[in-house]
């Protein structure tokens, strides 16, 4: 029952085939033995989780049919969850618990589902490896000594070993869709102010949106069904029509306009990785679809802008962690100046810290212009890119990372490390929706195919990935774990 | 060598809303420490801000009360500093795009001539919260009540000449504030602040000397006296071969002198950027008119009618309007009694003395503006005398009964009764033969002398006109 | 663009984040490398191109003036490192 999608569980809940009482205990089950070696999650909520499940069944005795009723999820760790330790992955915020509920935790809440705990993850979200969470990384469900991604590695392994049902995650430059693509589920970062950033610790403001880590793209419509909306309590969520992501599931491929970028494909691209996403293409194309090559000419400044902006934004954000109010304080501070160094230098990790320093100089006095302000331009020239892409096709198809999932501790740089997001981040700068969907398999280790849309157009993403995951059964594919276990 | 003064000044005006910029908490003065700070206010990580819609309307009805160019697409940055009374470790305020651009108000200087100073600018931006000094096992203790408080920061050009100046262009916006009624604006409260940057010049030079910012004056008295300190402190500098250096200055009001604020002189690099977390303000015009048609009359447009329709001079004017209160004060007494020059009279000089005498506000004042008109009212029937009216006045302070009660009660009527006042007259013709006598002889003015005597007997009850006329007969 | 120990230092000071010297040296390093993938962008010629902020340009929304939030004073203290008297305690602010 566990390896069910979410789609399936609501049915087998709906017909008392399961109960979530039982449900949730099967997932805690599957926690307590696999989380040891996945170290998938940072907190589980064992009593308040079965507490929500039976709650959820005796609603369900009254005559609720809340959208997600019963099942059991998993929230990465930077959603702050209002009576539950909420570290994204920090010394510094070792010991904060919540007195509040992010708004996506609450909408799942009211949507009826359970929450089972809070997963690992990069810390403040900073990371690509899940290498960077002062609770140790968590490791990939495929091979336990590879990475399973970042910065929601955690909630991507989470979902690939069956340890919940579904997971939320967030997407700065590629935090949801590069460990999807590394643990081979289903993840959505929707278009930037389509879901509310209240309650999710800020990396980078401009950048941050959350969405859903999942088994289908037809999971994904139904978790982005609950998430979306505007929220009054950021200003920067969108107010558009309401809209049902599952309506448009099933709608045809003919005649659908795909982009693939000449940039992507290029010598620097894993063949194996080429071959993969070219054949998945073809799998559209067997359904109706049309090729076309497209040109994004500023692809590769992306990584540069992003690596500007994004630190910059955070570098600011995380100015609030100093000791004061909540979090990590330093032992005897002898002076103020001692009190913030002291508890910012051993609360934060180093890859905060070098992020901090560089968003730190690219707003210093001398170069503001030349950095943050270059960058800035740089992303209206990318956006402009995708801008004149969509005029040409429906959606933009490649591969989600240039390699699969990479071994713990084998990239030592930092550059190298941040090339592993060359072709996830550009849609964080230009706001647009993208999916990644498992494929293939490179050394069997999963391989994601990136898909994108113009700017709102999370139904036609959708659409597109069911579609797909309808002809194709990459998705349905699970870990041997018991076999990874001793390796 | 003779030296120019050059001012500029800051003011950090606490904008009256109910709650703060960027949150639903409260912003009542003198609450609990950190009882209206919120998990915004205290910078819980994922707290995000939303605009309070409020504060924006008061900065552009300010904007538009100065003839300020409002700004229609404003945009909020961040401003990164640490320190503990800031709790995200930044503020967010607006640097490149204010809401309130470019405007000007007008100050009469002492010669009675206008002067127009250029406001700069007026942006938007969040007050910090407060360290307090006293002893926490050694430390200080941090209240975040006032953190995220709206404040209009208000620059004005430096086009004020002399600390006079500075207080009459600091006055002018308190009183312009007030109208808006966008602020307290109570300088001990701290709701109205006010930063002087203050450098000298040797006259004629057209470039502007080295500037100090003299912070934390609060009053419009020390605004005078910490610029005044701080002018001299620099022409002695100058004129001992020294050099003025760039710097923060604190006043300090019980030495009544300014020093130098070391702790802050390690130069800032604020690292502006746009605040990521907000969107920019998009101010139409139907937002903007819809203020506009709000504004009230303005100090200087209320001044011009009290001259033309009540007749009373620039100055009386100008000391009527200078507070909103005292004008609408003003303005029911002087309708109420239809006698507008007496009632600027007693306004301006009776209640304003009592109010001085007291350190009285207005509204604390036992005489209000009914019973102060009703009072005219008895001096203009006759029935006191101005001069018995003070004695009313007086009784008023401390009987709060009506005016005819308290004239009644204390026996004040003036005698208008012809036949009383008759027997008065032969009473003090009979007691004073020679004056009467002189009178007779032609000595017309000793007649003065006798309405007084009547008036002594009558204990000024007396009418003074009927007296004379009856006097004139007699004789 | 290089990115020496001393521009380490005060950057440092900036972020309030306290360097080792040698972590100093290993920060100066590592964030030379990062720089040296960002300057790329300098070699694209962008004096026509205006700033973009935010994905959308849209604007900016208004909350109506209204206290929405009680007194959470005690809850929200104790997740404080220290307080007292209803304050937050830090070592002595000087002036």
């Amino acid at each position: 029952m566990i390896k069910k999608t979410v789609t399936e569980l609501c049915a087998a809940l709906a017909s008392g085939e399961t109960t979530s009482e039982a449900l949730t205990r099967a997932y805690l089950d599957r926690i307590a033995e696999h989380n040891g070696a996945l170290n998938a999650y940072i907190t589980v909520c064992e009593d308040s989780a079965m507490a929500q499940a039976r709650e959820a069944d005796a609603q369900r005795a009254a005559g609720s049919t809340a959208p997600l009723l019963g099942i059991p999820i998993a929230h990465k760790d930077l959603f702050c969850t209002q009576g539950v330790l909420t570290t994204s992955g920090s010394k510094i915020l070792h010991n904060f618990v919540s007195p509040y509920d992010a708004t996506v935790v609450e909408r799942m809440q009211a949507a009826g589902a359970v929450m089972l705990g809070k997963t690992n993850m990069d810390e403040f979200a900073m990371g690509s490896s899940n290498e960077s969470s002062y609770y140790g990384a968590a490791r990939n469900p495929w091979d336990l000594k590879k990475v399973p991604g970042g910065s929601s590695g955690g909630s991507a392994a989470a979902v690939a070993a069956d340890l919940c049902a579904m997971a939320t995650g967030t997407d700065t430059g590629g935090s949801i869709r590069q460990p999807a693509a590394f643990c081979g589920v289903t993840g959505l970062k929707p278009s930037y102010g389509r879901v509310s950033r209240w309650g999710m610790i800020a990396y980078a403001s401009s950048l941050d949106q959350a969405g859903p880590l999942c088994k289908s793209a037809e999971d994904a419509a139904l978790l982005l069904n609950v998430m979306a909306g505007v929220d009054n309590k950021d200003s920067t969520s969108i107010d558009l029509p309401a809209e049902d992501f599952s309506a448009k599931l099933n709608d045809s491929l003919d005649g659908l306009r795909v982009g693939l970028p000449k940039q992507y494909f290029t010598s620097e691209l894993n063949p194996s990785i080429a071959a993969i996403i070219k054949t998945a293409v073809g799998e559209l194309e067997a359904l109706g679809a049309t090729v076309v090559e497209i040109d994004l000419p500023n692809s590769e400044l992306a990584l540069s802008a992003y690596y500007v902006i994004a630190p910059a934004e955070a570098s600011t954000n995380l100015s609030r962690f100093d000791g004061v109010r909540y979090g990590y304080r330093c032992e005897g501070p002898k002076d103020l100046e001692d009190l913030y160094k002291r508890s910012r230098s051993e609360g934060f990790g180093e890859e905060v810290k070098r992020r901090i320093m560089i968003g730190t100089y690219a707003l210093s006095a001398g170069f503001y212009d030349a950095y943050y302000r270059k960058a800035q331009k740089i992303r209206r020239l990318v956006k402009d890119d995708y801008a004149r892409a969509f005029e040409q096709v429906d959606v933009i198809i490649g591969p989600t990372t240039p390699s699969p999932a990479f071994g713990l501790a084998s990239i030592k740089d930092s550059v190298t490390m941040y090339l592993e997001d060359i072709y996830t981040i550009a849609l964080n700068l230009a706001g647009l929706p993208g999916m990644s969907v498992p494929a293939g398999y490179v050394d069997g280790l999963p391989i994601g195919m990136q898909i994108v849309a113009s700017d709102f157009a999370e139904a036609k993403l959708l659409n597109v990935a069911h579609q797909f995951q309808r002809v194709t059964d990459w998705h349905t594919h699970k870990p041997a774990l018991t076999a990874n276990k001793e390796a | 060598m003779e030296f120019e003064t050059v001012i500029g000044l800051e003011v950090h005006c606490q904008l009256a809303t109910e709650s703060k910029l960027f949150s639903g908490s409260a912003t009542q003065f003198g609450a609990e420490p950190n009882t209206q700070a919120n998990i915004f206010d205290l910078a819980l990580p994922g707290t995000l801000p939303v605009l309070n819609e409020k504060a924006v309307a008061m900065a552009v009805k300010f904007g538009l009360a100065i003839g300020a160019e409002i700004g229609k697409h404003s945009v909020f940055d961040r401003k990164n500093y640490f320190y503990p009374d800031l709790p995200k470790g930044y503020q967010v305020s607006q640097l490149d795009y204010p809401t309130v651009g470019k405007g000007t108000l007008s100050i009469t200087l002492d010669d009675g001539s206008e002067k127009i100073i250029g406001v700069t600018r007026a942006h938007m931006e969040e007050d910090a919260g407060k360290s307090l000094h006293e002893d926490y096992q050694g430390m200080s203790g941090i209240d975040l009540n006032r953190a995220g408080t709206p404040l209009l920061e208000i620059v004005s050009e430096p086009d004020l000449r002399s600390a006079k100046e500075a207080v009459a262009y600091l006055k002018k916006l308190h009183s312009i504030i007030r109208y808006l009624d966008i602020s307290d604006a109570i300088m001990a409260q701290g709701s109205f602040r006010c930063d002087a940057n203050v450098s000298i010049r040797p006259v004629g030079q057209t470039e502007f000397g080295t500037r100090t910012e003299i912070k934390n004056i609060n009053s419009f008295k020390f605004v005078e006296k910490a610029i005044n300190y701080e002018v001299r402190r620099q022409q002695e500098l100058i004129e001992d071969g020294g050099r003025v250096v760039q710097e923060t200055r604190l006043y300090d009001a019980d030495k009544d002198e300014t020093r130098s604020m070391r702790s802050k002189e390690v130069a800032n690099d604020y690292r502006y950027f746009p605040e990521p977390d907000l969107l920019p303000i998009v101010i139409d015009d139907e937002f903007i008119e819809a203020i506009r048609a709000q504004l009230p009359e303005l100090p200087d447009a209320r001044a011009a009618r009290f001259v033309g329709d009540f007749g009373l001079s620039d100055y009386d004017a100008g000391v009527l309007v200078a507070s909103r209160e005292m004008a609408d004060f003003f303005e029911t007494v002087a309708q109420r009694s239809g006698d507008a020059k007496l009632a600027a009279n007693w306004v301006s000089q009776d209640l304003q003395a009592l109010l001085n005498k007291n350190n009285w506000e207005l509204s604390e004042s036992p005489i209000q503006a009914e019973r102060l008109a009703d009072l005219i009212l008895r001096i203009k029937d006759d029935t006191v005398s101005g001069k018995i009216a003070k004695t009313v006045f007086e009784a008023m302070l401390s009987d709060e009964s009506s005016v005819d009660a308290i004239i009644e009660a204390k026996g004040l009527k003036q005698v208008t009764d012809s036949g009383a006042l008759e027997g008065l007259v032969d009473q003090v013709i009979a007691d004073n033969p020679d004056q009467a006598q002189q009178y007779r002889d032609g000595k017309v003015q000793v007649i003065g002398f006798l309405v007084g005597q009547c008036m002594k007997l009558s204990q000024g009850k007396a009418n003074p006109a009927q007296i004379n006329e009856i006097l004139r007969n007699k004789l | 663009m290089a990115f020496d120990k001393s521009e380490v230092e005060k950057i440092a000071h900036l972020a309030r984040l306290h360097l080792s010297s040698s972590e100093s040296e290993e920060v100066a390093a590592r964030v030379s490398d990062i720089l040296g993938l960002i300057d790329k962008m300098q070699s694209v010629d962008t004096d026509a191109v205006a700033p973009l902020s935010h994905p959308f340009e849209a604007v900016q929304k208004l909350r109506p003036d209204v206290v929405t939030e009680p007194n959470r004073r005690d809850e929200l203290q104790a997740l404080a490192p220290l307080c007292q008297d209803g304050l937050f305690l830090v070592p002595k602010v000087i002036e």
